[in-house]
């Protein structure tokens, strides 16, 4: 692992490329929740995005799945620019993610679920869908195998036909990692994945995200509070204070980082000597 | 014969996947279509076949508007109006150009449909209550539109008479002979609707119904599918106005007023919203209910009053009833007829080991 020292899409390697986010900014009124950040994450790579709340993690993660539009900057995934897509376009270039709170279709079964994580890539439109005997049902059930597939990886067989909204919190994070699974994602972007979880459940989790990055090499940027779980499962730390990036690089180099103690530990001089873009 | 998963062991994706998943589904469609097509026209008077016609149109229309009330989540209160766009388109084709019914009906829905979809635009901005007011909006500006252009009305009295449906010159006078073409579109409306349901489209729309934000992150184009849903809905509430029009004999705006719509979303949320087994259930319920409830009082009135007093009384008392029965359903069972359904069909889902 050869981390690269500067960020952005005019890196050298920049096939290895496969996320590159350039000065990118979000003000909503007069915060500004994010600033300037850039951060460039390579192909096949665990990277964990950390800071203290309100550091505008979430915001920038939002940026990238399209759910927020940037002020200024540029996102480039896979050599496309996507600043301006909008979010089902982004889904559809393989970039899936999961929310802080899970965002779950609570009528609809877990198998279903999962299945709408299938949506991209389906085309049964109304003609076909109204017939249904024949094309619609023939991809339906090729997407169910490769669903059925996911169910068996990540351990919800028995759990296939019940209602996600009658399911424990630790299980709907699973279901929904299912769900953005199930896009064959390029980038999956996990915010909290271990959010309100037990050890045991972290354990759990963080297993299925190394072996989902190494069964099938997806990129992975997660947002995560508990660093333990942070040091050991990622390859690169990228930490945000207030809406911009004041490090970035391996997890030991960032424990040992006086900019990162300072941000999640603070000092008597808080902010001196650097532009603080506003108050958290 | 019971319906009970105990000792059924599937053994494809498709099978799993089946409209009915248990043997006892055969059965039920061979049942079921017997009592359509046989019991229910050789028992059933001429009065009760009415109502069943009635209820048949009623399946139709209600199931439409549960695929953008039920499952999609976006409210609409002018379904009465887009069956009169459908009515009108329709009986305007059939009398100006002797249209048969086979091309009426759909050209009646496709035009509901062009005007839902028109009318579903703002949802993609507004949701619920505000919606809602958006959709009551085009309920009063179509209703006023027919009503004003004698293009579209066919004059003054804004009605148009239309000639019943024939097929190979085969009249359908009688309400007998509208039962089973009544019939036919209602099942097809069911089954169109159960496989749009379980494939993707119908995914998609429970999928922005439940979660908008997440729907759009996983891929689903929101305002597209919102627009599918009004179109689809629309579509059926244009044919529901196309058969009424035959049912019948003549296309008039006051058919479809404001307390249609309303009717109409009495019938899924009573039956059960977003489930197809309750819209027709509630559009069951809906259509019998006033009949039942004046046949009661004609025949039973008379024993705590005098008959004069029983026809004086019945009209409003009818709409007590109905208002009340209504209110109780709501309180006994919020999720609907459906509902009560389902809890007896659990019961004998394991059984006989019904832990």
């Amino acid at each position: 692992m050869a981390p690269a020292e500067r960020t952005g899409t005019e890196d050298a390697s920049e096939d290895d490329i496969l996320l590159a986010a350039t000065a990118v900014s979000k003000r909503f009124g007069g915060v500004t929740a994010v600033e300037e950040v850039s951060i460039a994450v390579k192909r096949g790579s665990v990277t964990a995005i950390i800071g203290p709340n309100g550091a505008g993690k979430t915001s920038f993660v939002n940026m990238v799945s399209g759910f927020y539009r940037p002020d200024s900057g540029v996102i480039r995934f896979a050599g496309t620019d996507t600043t301006r897509f909008r979010p089902a376009e982004i889904a559809a270039l393989g970039i899936a993610r999961t929310f802080q709170n899970i965002a779950l279709f609570g009528g609809m079964t877990v198998l279903d679920n999962i299945m709408l994580g299938r949506h991209v890539h389906m085309k049964s439109g109304i003609l076909s869908s109204f017939v249904y005997w024949g094309l619609a049902q023939k991809e339906e059930v090729a997407h169910r195998a490769r669903v059925e597939e996911l169910i068996d990886f990540l351990e919800l067989q028995d759990l296939r036909k019940q209602p996600t909204s009658a399911l424990a919190y630790g299980l709907r994070k699973r279901v929904e990692l299912g769900r953005a699974l199930a896009l064959d994602p390029k980038l999956l972007l996990l915010d909290e994945p271990m959010g309100g979880m037990n050890q045991e459940e972290k354990e759990d989790m963080a297993g299925y995200i190394l072996d989902v990055n190494e069964q099938w090499g997806t990129t992975i940027i997660l947002i995560e509070h508990d660093m333990a779980v942070v040091m050991d499962i990622s390859d690169r730390v990228a930490v945000l204070d207030r809406g911009r990036k004041i490090a970035e690089g391996t997890p030991s180099e960032m424990q040992s980082n006086p900019d990162v103690i300072r941000a999640y530990l603070g000092t008597g001089e808080r902010g001196a000597g650097e532009k603080r873009g506003h108050a958290a | 014969m019971f319906h009970s998963e105990t000792g059924v062991f599937k053994t494809s994706y498709a099978a799993d996947m089946a409209l009915y998943p248990l043997p006892v589904a055969r059965y039920a469609v061979i049942a079921l279509a017997i009592v359509f097509l046989f019991i229910v026209p050789l028992v059933f008077s001429p009065y009760l076949m009415t109502l069943m016609n009635l209820v048949l149109i009623a399946v139709v229309g209600a199931i439409g508007l549960d695929i953008l009330v039920g499952y999609t989540g976006q409210i609409s209160i002018g379904h009465g109006a887009f069956m009169s766009v459908g009515a009108y388109t329709a009986a305007n084709l059939i009398v100006r150009t002797g249209l048969p019914f086979w091309l009426a009906i759909p050209a009646g829905g496709a035009m509901a449909a062009l005007i839902g979809i028109v009318i579903g635009i703002p949802s993609l901005r507004i949701k619920g209550i505000y919606l809602a007011v958006a959709t009551l909006a085009a309920q009063f500006v179509i209703e006023w539109m027919i009503n004003h252009i004698t293009w579209i009305s066919g004059g003054i009295e804004a009605s148009i008479q239309v000639p019943p449906p024939s097929i190979f010159g085969f009249k359908l006078v009688t309400a007998y002979r509208l039962y089973f073409f009544l019939l036919f579109f209602a099942a097809l409306a069911i089954v169109a609707t159960l496989n749009w349901m379980r494939s993707r489209i119908g995914r998609a729309f429970i999928a922005i119904r439940d979660q908008d934000i997440a729907a759009e992150i996983i891929g689903i184009n929101i305002f597209k599918y919102k627009l599918y849903a009004f179109a689809i809905s629309s579509f059926y509430a244009g044919v529901t106005g196309v058969l009424y029009t035959y049912y019948y004999g003549i296309a008039n705006y006051e058919q479809f007023g404001i307390d249609v719509s309303i009717n109409y979303l009495a019938m899924i949320l009573i039956g059960g919203l977003g489930s197809i087994l309750g819209a027709i259930f509630g559009a069951t319920f809906i259509t019998i209910l006033p009949e039942a409830a004046r046949q009661f009082l004609t025949h039973y009135g008379g024993m705590i009053m005098s008959q004069d007093a029983v026809t004086n009384v019945v009209p409003n008392l009818q709409l007590v009833l109905f208002g009340g029965l209504i209110i109780f359903f709501l309180v006994a069972e919020p999720e609907g007829l459906n509902r009560l359904w389902r809890s007896i069909r659990n019961y004998f889902r394991v059984w006989p080991f019904s832990y």
